[in-house]
């Protein structure tokens, strides 16, 4: 797994993603699947939408006291056997952990889901130091076993097909013998479980994220279906919980605000099968657990983005909803956004964090559809933010000229969405051929390289908005 | 890395504009933590506790948990038996030490029990939780001597038993039971929420149930 960003090359990622069967079926399955699940689950309760603004608001509370509650948090911990490591960069916090690693003699380590290890590149760091990183997840393990990056961030292996699959376990899992049938999913996961069952059992350490860290009692909490995050921290003698400055939730009632709107929004059942919270290490007479608790808090940039134009980013609960309704994200995927975080969240998150010159031109993958903010449990306004890297990128002179006068026309309808809707219907083809004929349109809405192929003008002489329509998306 | 605690500190302060000794922001994140203030419930779980059953019943069936009631603690290993049986499984069950699983009348099945944490060879492992969440179906299982907590993920097949009169409205209400417990801000090692049985959609968006964690998740509520 590398964490080499290639945002910079969105287009060419795009373009291939585009020309790629494999992947345009996998993507079918985003795009049927994860819609109408978390429309039914917000249809079965009445209070979805009163909650959701509830856990916006409390996104905000705990980002503008964000240094009181760490300090708190950092308390309880600490008071429960544990203990916290502060980590400004990607650097330090894989240094922490590859030093608790080192100092145990740990060989294997095994590890739930946790995007933000993505982020610091943790696996490839544990490498570096001789010790052995196994994903747990059936979706990390998967991508794992391919040397891939996540393209999702709650379904990392959704780009991938059955037959995919089968073709690397055969590849990787030398001992299966040929007359094994892998042909249905079923058989897949079996051996999977299998294989994962006995690193589990032989676990030196076990590393998990955090979806929230309550600040009332030090509690790590992480929420999975599979069981995997559970096995990776209860079998280990230590348990180390890597997460970012933000995840900080006040008290065990806010938690359950939140938990309300998380699986609701991501998988669109009304709750995640395992929802576990963890407080230190055992405890004298307990008969199981870790011995160990340790606790990496990561910054890596985030400090920074809090009183500014970004702060409504640091929000996100990492529910995957923007991505599930985005029709960019749909088209090409989650890799051609080149780097751990794809979809509109990965398009406000990653030049945040790597940088306006690295990422700068993700902010341009999207058609300003709104789907994403309407879909967001916490309420992100992705749409604006988008804009406001544009912005910054148009002033930083960073775009190419023709980008420069394009964004400007772009604005220009971007700001009129009755007309802009006009526009898309009556003259795709016209403002595609003047901005194809001016050269100016290569990285926007109605023309862009990706939407050539998709979405405006559409092969059907069909506007997107039409085409939404008729795939059961509302209008705005 | 207290240093590196220092800087994140002092940077969140100078990004948001604020001071370190400002009292009022302090007292916000005290009151907010001391009240613990319930937000918005939803009325899905609510009712009498007859009603707070069937509700908890049908969203723990909705997500491929079984449930079985029976009238009396006696009754309880005949059902464990029962559900053995119907699935084809060894009548065999490991158990932690809990003293409300010990005093059950074993003797009338020809159930063998094994007792302490798994080490990942038990086919099925009984439980016993402390609450059941109506709104969702959802178990609470906590950590301790008497509860190993892999014995909840590591088996094939989990038997949890629950007293209907622990049967409530939302998480909220098992917070309170917590604190009533351990204390106000005291938690034990581990609390599981537990919502049906473990399962996985990672190849191609189907849903497999048993990812890791077990197969078959069977409620036997009692009372
Ligand atoms: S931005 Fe909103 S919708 Fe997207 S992952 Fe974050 S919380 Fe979910």
């Amino acid at each position: 797994m590398s964490v080499v960003a290639t945002s910079s090359r969105f287009k060419d990622n795009a373009h291939r993603a585009l020309g790629d069967g494999q992947l345009q079926k996998a993507l079918g399955n985003v795009r049927h699947n994860f819609i109408d699940r978390r429309a039914q689950a917000a249809a079965r309760l009445p209070e979805f939408d009163a909650l959701r603004d509830q856990a916006r608001d409390l996104r905000d509370h705990v980002l503008a006291h964000l240094d009181i509650y760490l300090d708190i948090y950092t308390q309880k911990v600490t008071a429960a056997g544990g203990h916290v490591h502060f980590a400004r960069t990607s650097e330090e916090a894989c240094r922490i952990i590859t030093d608790l690693a080192k100092a145990r003699g740990a060989k294997t380590v095994t590890k739930g889901k946790s995007m933000v290890s993505e982020e610091i590149g943790l696996n490839a760091a544990l490498e570096r130091n001789g010790i052995e990183a196994v994903e747990t997840d059936l979706g990390e393990y998967i991508i794992q076993i391919r040397g891939e990056a996540p393209s999702h961030i709650i379904a990392p292996a959704v780009h991938l097909n059955q037959e995919d699959i089968e073709h690397d376990f055969r590849r990787l899992h030398t001992w299966l013998p040929k007359d094994r049938d892998l042909t249905a999913p079923e058989s897949l996961l079996a051996e999977a479980r299998a294989t994962l069952r006995a690193k589990f059992l032989a676990s030196d350490i076990g590393i998990t994220g955090a979806n929230f860290l309550v600040a009332e009692t030090g509690t790590s909490v992480i929420v999975t279906n599979e069981g995997n995050g559970d096995l990776t921290q209860i079998l280990p003698k230590v348990h180390v919980v890597v997460a970012s400055i933000e995840k900080i939730a006040p008290t065990l009632e806010d938690v359950s605000g939140f938990m309300r709107v998380l699986a609701r929004s991501a998988t669109g059942q009304d709750m995640s099968v395992y929802t576990t919270f963890s407080t230190g290490p055992r405890r004298p007479g307990d008969v199981d657990g870790p011995e160990e608790y340790h606790v990496v808090l990561v910054d890596n940039g985030r400090s920074n983005m809090l009183g500014t134009d970004f702060q409504e980013m640091l929000r996100c609960i990492r529910c995957g909803a923007c991505m599930n309704h985005c029709p960019v994200y749909h088209a090409v995927g989650g890799h051609a956004y080149g780097w751990v975080y794809p979809g509109p969240m990965g398009a406000v998150l990653t030049p945040s964090l790597i940088g306006v010159a690295e990422a700068g031109h993700l902010p341009n993958a999207s058609t300003f559809c709104g789907r994403c903010e309407s879909a967001c449990p916490v309420r992100i306004p992705l749409p604006k933010l988008m804009r406001h890297w544009r912005e910054r990128e148009f002033e930083r002179h960073l775009s190419p000229a023709t980008v420069r006068s394009g964004l400007a026309l772009w604005a220009f309808f971007a700001k009129r969405p009755k007309l802009y809707g006009l526009a898309a219907r009556i003259g795709v083809k016209i403002l595609a051929l003047a901005g194809r004929s001016k050269g100016r349109f290569a990285w926007l809405p109605l023309a862009g390289g990706w939407t050539k192929y998709r979405d405006m003008p559409a092969p059907q002489g069909q506007t997107f908005q039409a085409m939404w329509k008729s795939r059961g998306g509302a209008v705005r | 890395m207290s240093e590196a605690r220092d800087d994140i500190l002092a940077n969140i302060r100078r990004s948001l504009g604020v001071s370190a000794d400002d009292a009022s922001r302090r007292q916000i994140v005290a009151t907010r933590i001391a009240t613990a203030a319930k937000g918005l419930l939803p009325a899905r779980g609510e009712g009498d506790i007859e009603k707070r059953i069937a509700t908890f019943r049908a969203q723990a069936e909705s997500v491929a948990a079984t449930v079985a009631r029976v009238a009396a603690t006696a009754d309880i290993p005949a059902e464990i038996a029962h559900f053995l049986r119907t699935n084809n499984l060894p009548a065999t069950v490991r158990m932690g030490e809990d003293e409300r699983l010990a005093a059950l009348p074993w003797a009338t099945t020809a159930i063998d029990i094994t007792k302490g944490p798994s080490d990942g060879n038990d086919l099925s492992s009984v439980s016993h939780a402390e609450a059941g969440v109506a709104e969702t179906g959802t178990l609470a299982l906590v950590s301790g001597a008497h509860n190993p907590t892999n014995l909840n993920f590591l088996p094939d097949n989990h038997i949890v038993i629950i007293q209907a009169g622990t049967v409530v409205p939302t998480y909220e209400a098992v917070w309170e039971m917590v604190r009533a417990r351990y204390g106000k801000g005291m938690m034990p090692r581990t609390v599981n929420f537990i919502t049906g049985p473990s399962r996985s959609a990672d190849i191609e968006q189907k849903m497999l149930l048993g990812a890791h964690g077990p197969r078959r998740l069977h409620i036997v509520i009692v009372g």
